[in-house]
């Protein structure tokens, strides 16, 4: 019985931990210059270096998102330049953010959960601790704040790429025209969808860089729990980048 | 001065230090030995606030740390050196910036300052020529010595060793000895050394604390060591090979059951 409550009452124990270190860190966001130079280096690693696997991925969306709906809609009925609409409006509400973010949770989440696991099991973390500095603030909240800003510039980027996938797509298969494909995305563009995604690339930019620091912060078990640690941020922050991403389109579509 | 009262601690069930009291005071040198998983280091930990007791109270000159605001509790723990097991030294920093990191987290002084300080700290601990080096580049007993370095880098009163000897050969073992007991003397401060290494506690302390099955077993002074004539106590010093020599009598100790 003990077991089956422990396991029970495991998630509430998370959650209550999670806010624990949230507010811990909370409390440091007045100390900006104790963390300037790491927050500037957070940006670079988290949003500079991931521009590249985030581009080729939304590309390739925006491309293999263009021939499909080619495939499946267009008929003599209906006309070309619904393939722009949609392939558009899909990169900005949806694939733009989500892509990213399932990017992120493996390259980005993955790396600070082993990155803050291994400071755990070496006493890197203790020793922050011992000096007398507050090692919730000193190393996590750069990495937060770095998603949070850097997030939206890399949501920015991939659904810029993936318009530029979609529309070389169109043109090397030859299922719609440029201008045809750029008529349908103007003709169908909402002002609040980039409003949108700007919204869920924030939230989801906190959710991987929070989970994943929790996840490494309270690493235990040596070399095995750093791994465990690592896949577990990946994974639990892809679930949440679900959960949030249906909770963002109830509330505010 | 370092007072601990009736520390109790579990994990999962598993008590690791029952109703442990221990006094520190200022100026000595204090060994806390054990077995293997004793609890020596969780209580180190206890020390300086990492780990909270499930009973029982940390005093440092008095206070509560228990007690106290999480900002208290980090000034407190400023009064502190901590050189870990391992060595704890930050990868991503050489071994300068290591050094150089809490004088430039917690001081306000030019670079040249910290640069003239962090290579006095290296020169106590008999290193240099190693400030460009990567933890993952040093030695076992290089590494160790350049987390003393940094545990000493911003004057501390208490110095908390855990391990300090253990995975060093016995000539590197002899100069982290010799610099534990130099570092006490150059710098007056107390010392607090969690070791199973005999040759260690026979080399640095003043006074010992013996844990054995999660309670504290034994208090005295290094004489009071010599002459123990407590059995447990003189299992486990004449296991080591380096108590040869220690001679066992009578004794002013302390002797819990």
């Amino acid at each position: 019985m003990p077991v089956l409550q422990r396991r029970l009452m495991q998630p509430l124990f998370s959650l209550g931990r999670y806010a624990l270190l949230l507010t811990k860190g909370f409390v440091w966001l007045g100390q900006f210059s104790a963390y300037r130079k790491d927050l500037v280096a957070q940006c670079v690693r988290i949003g500079i270096e991931s521009i590249p696997i985030v581009a080729l991925a939304a590309a390739f969306s925006g491309a293999v998102t263009t021939v499909q709906t080619a495939y499946q809609l267009v008929s003599p009925f209906i006309p070309s330049a619904v393939i722009g609409a949609v392939v558009v409006q899909s990169l900005i509400l949806e694939l733009g953010a989500v892509v990213t973010g399932f990017i992120l949770a493996g390259r980005v989440g993955a790396r600070i959960a082993a990155e803050l696991g291994t400071m755990r099991v070496t006493d890197q973390i203790d020793a922050l601790e011992a000096m007398g500095l507050n090692s919730v603030g000193y190393l996590i909240v750069p990495r937060i704040l770095a998603g949070v800003i850097m997030f939206p510039v890399l949501y920015v980027s991939a659904v810029s790429v993936g318009v530029a996938g979609g529309l070389l797509a169109a043109a090397a298969t030859d299922v719609v025209t440029m201008a045809e494909f750029v008529q349908g995305a103007r003709e169908s563009y909402l002002l609040f969808g980039p409003t949108f995604g700007l919204i869920k690339s924030v939230v989801f930019g906190f959710v991987i860089t929070s989970i994943s620091c929790y996840m490494g912060y309270f690493t235990e078990g040596g070399a095995e729990g750093v791994g465990r640690s690592t896949t577990q941020a990946a994974v639990i922050s892809c679930v949440f980048i679900l959960i949030s991403d249906f909770m963002l389109a109830v509330l505010l579509l | 001065m370092i007072r601990m009262e009736n520390i109790c601690k579990s994990f999962g069930g598993r008590v690791v230090l029952d109703d442990v009291s221990l006094d520190m005071p200022e100026g000595e040198t204090l060994a806390i030995i054990g077995r293997s998983g004793s609890g020596k280091s969780v209580l180190m930990k206890h020390v300086i606030g990492l780990l909270r007791p499930n009973s029982g109270r940390v005093l440092v000159d008095d206070t509560d740390i228990g007690q106290v605001s999480y900002k208290t509790l980090r000034g407190i723990r400023r009064q502190f050196g901590v050189l870990f097991q391992g060595g704890a030294l930050f990868d991503s920093m050489n071994a300068f910036d290591n050094v150089a990191f809490p004088l430039r987290t917690f001081r306000s002084d030019p670079e040249h300052k910290v640069r003239a300080r962090v290579l006095q700290c290296l020169d106590l601990v008999n290193l240099s020529g190693v400030e460009t080096e990567k933890p993952s580049e040093l030695s076992g007993g290089m590494a160790k010595r350049v987390a003393l370095a940094r545990a000493i880098a911003l004057e501390p009163r208490y110095i908390l060793y855990d391990e300090p000897t253990s995975g060093l050969d016995p000539h590197t073992s002899t100069r982290i000895n010799k610099l534990i007991n130099g570092l006490a003397e150059k710098l007056a401060v107390t010392s607090i050394v969690v070791t199973h290494d005999m040759r260690s506690v026979l080399s640095v302390a003043d006074r010992v604390a013996f844990l054995h099955k999660t309670r504290m077993h034994w208090v005295g002074t290094i004489g009071a060591l010599h002459r123990s004539t407590n059995k447990i106590l003189r299992d486990f010093v004449k296991a080591n090979e380096y108590s040869i020599g220690v001679d066992v009598r009578v004794s002013s100790e302390t002797v819990r059951p």
